[in-house]
């Protein structure tokens, strides 16, 4: 730091003014980050430090004699059969449900945004699937979806052949159903605020210029709605991840094989004990997780500043 | 006159075309509201029928649901009908389910107050620390906050896949696997009211702090005085999502409790035998109950929680 100065000296007024004000307002700063203590202690000690072992375990042979094995954990996990299974059907999974939900939700936000009758009681309605907690509608799913159950019993009535939706390639479907039922409503919501957020008066003009409803949406909402539409997608793709639960509460801990999810290979090798197995995988999925939230960031800038100009 | 003819053609032109477009636009309206209503009957269908189902009696749910659920005592499965019989309204109202689940079988009751002793004091001292962390983040401008910031998100948006390692793992050097405290303490220190509660704090403006300086108020007096009260209503709107998403969680407790006496009931339900599949839905409905309340009593909280998240940045 001294160094720096020296040679510096005819700034050296500004720079006496400028350190007064920092001491200031370094006081200031000291007594607020006493406020982020207790959280980022209780984030170091539960999430960051553990997950520095993590890092540390996939690099090592097993835990207990910590050998150095360089990215062997790492290859190892990418040719387990069971690890390409869950990533093959995570991705297909994700491909199917999330631009759905985006899609289904932009519509019912569109919608809801007219002035049609009963408007906030339609926005519970849609929006109470996020409140029931799964556990207490599998049962239901199950009566619908079972090989005996009512939807096949419908279909039985056109002549239909019965599926067995959760055992065969079907269960995916079932999932899907069950992901869009919960996570439409979240969307909504999102797109709801997003186009109450569009300038009344930008919509107005577009109207004076007598322009249809398609091409007011097509050309000024969704330009402001940019922004959202990416948040509400990439959020959509996180909970996608997170599939798991529904799986198992339908199928409980043997799942018909498409609907083989990442969480249901951690569980496994959480059982078995395969630390290292365990942690590779981890630090893969965090990186490639770390990236999708790069993007989301880039995209976010990107659309906002496109707005702006 | 001919002009004048003309003209008068003109407006009633004119007149048509408006008449038309006002009766186009209703006709749209009315397309949009039927529309609506039919989703919202679908999005409402599964709950509405586990509800009525559970006032089923024993003996009604064998016949209606026979063919999925319906076991002997001794384990073969029991066709009443070759298909289930799907049924919006029970043919008569029986409480005999909920008597026996609140009455006859402690076990039900006693996971849902697992339930409730893992979520409730998640919530209360997630918040705590959450607004106390916010006020920091408000307040601190220093060089590493954009970082930890930064870091927050990321770790907020992880999946349990990853972060149930590192848990797993503190959890095992603390010794506190197969209690309580394993899934208390990472669920306090959850980012993700921190960077609900920032957000809104953030639009607080800084000129309010200032003049309360100027009055010779000290951090602490403006954390309490100020920024808490104005925080109020995103308080509770984080309060009800984090009350939600752990009312519904199912990964910690299977990968750090083994001991199934302590489960959440939303494990729980997933274990019923299908000896007792008859008291499910009752079971399943007792469940809706917090969150459905919660619902009701501050779904405005809840949206303007859902807005708030839109958009990552701080």
């Amino acid at each position: 730091m001294s160094d720096i100065n020296e040679g510096k000296s005819q700034v050296r007024p500004v720079k006496k003014i400028k350190t007064k004000k920092s001491k200031h307002t370094l006081r200031a700063q000291w007594g607020s980050s006493l406020f982020l203590i207790p959280s980022v202690a209780g984030v170091c000690l539960f999430f960051f430090m553990p997950y520095l072992v993590v890092i540390y375990y996939s690099f090592v042979d097993n835990p207990i004699s910590k050998n150095f094995a360089g990215f062997s954990n790492y290859v190892s996990v990418f040719n387990n059969l069971a690890f390409k299974t869950a990533i093959k059907n995570t991705g297909v999974f994700s491909a199917i449900a999330v631009p759905l939900a985006v899609l289904f939700a932009l519509l019912l936000a569109l919608l809801l945004d007219n002035k049609i009758p009963f408007r906030t009681q339609f926005r519970t309605f849609l929006l109470s699937p996020m409140m029931v907690p799964v556990a207490s509608i599998v049962l239901i799913w199950q009566v619908l979806f079972d090989y005996n159950g009512a939807i096949n019993s419908v279909l039985g009535h056109f002549g239909a052949d019965k599926i067995d939706w959760l055992k065969s390639d079907k269960a995916i479907i079932v999932i899907v159903v069950l992901f869009l039922w919960k996570n439409i409503g979240y969307n909504m919501i999102l797109f709801l605020a997003a186009l109450s957020s569009v300038p009344q008066d930008i919509i107005e003009v577009a109207r004076l210029e007598s322009a249809g409803s398609f091409k007011i949406f097509f050309m000024i909402k969704l330009r402001y709605m940019v922004s959202t539409l990416v948040f509400v997608t990439i959020m959509s793709l996180i909970n996608s991840f997170k599939i798991f639960r529904e799986i198992y509460l339908l199928t409980t801990d043997y799942p018909y094989e498409s609907v083989y999810m990442l969480q249901h290979f951690m569980n496994n090798k959480f059982k078995s004990l395969d630390y290292q197995t365990l942690s590779a995988a981890a630090v893969m999925m965090s990186l490639v997780m770390v990236v999708i939230i790069v993007v989301l960031f880039k995209a976010e800038e990107h659309f906002s500043k496109d707005l702006d100009s | 006159m001919k002009k004048e003819l003309d003209e008068e053609k003109q407006n009633r032109k004119f007149a048509r075309a408006g008449k038309r477009k006002k009766i186009a636009k209703a006709v749209g309206l009315s397309i949009a509201t039927l529309l609506t209503a039919f989703i919202s009957v679908i999005f409402l269908t599964p709950i509405v029928l586990t509800i009525t189902n559970s006032f089923m009696s024993a003996s009604e749910m064998a016949s209606n649901y026979g063919a999925i659920f319906a076991t002997t005592a001794n384990g073969g499965r029991k066709f009443v009908s070759e298909l289930v019989n799907l049924k919006f309204l029970p043919d008569m109202v029986s409480f005999s389910q909920y008597g026996t689940v609140l009455l006859r079988s402690p076990e039900y009751l006693l996971k849902f107050w697992n339930s409730m002793i893992l979520v409730v004091p998640i919530m209360i001292f997630q918040l705590l620390v959450a607004a106390i962390a916010s006020y920091g983040f408000y307040r601190y401008k220093g060089k590493v906050r954009g970082f930890i910031f930064f870091a927050y998100i990321i770790l907020m948006l992880m999946p349990y896949q990853v972060t149930l390692v590192p848990n797993y793992l503190v959890s095992d050097w603390l010794k506190i696997l197969d209690t309580y405290w394993a899934i208390w303490l990472p669920g306090i220190f959850s980012p993700f009211s921190v960077y609900l509660i920032t957000k809104y704090m953030n639009r607080i403006p800084i000129s309010c702090i200032e003049a309360a300086q100027i009055d010779g108020a000290g951090e602490l007096q403006i954390f309490f005085r100020i920024c808490l009260p104005l925080c109020k209503g995103i308080i509770m709107s984080t309060a009800i999502l984090v009350f939600i998403d752990y009312w519904n969680m199912v990964e910690q407790p299977l990968i750090l409790l083994t001991d199934t006496e302590k489960y959440p009931l939303s494990v729980y339900l997933s274990k019923i035998n299908s000896g007792e599949v008859s008291l499910a839905f009752a079971v399943a409905t007792i469940y809706m109950i917090p969150t459905l309340l919660v619902f009701l009593y501050g779904e405005e909280y809840l949206v303007e929680g859902i807005t708030y998240q839109g958009g990552v940045k701080a």
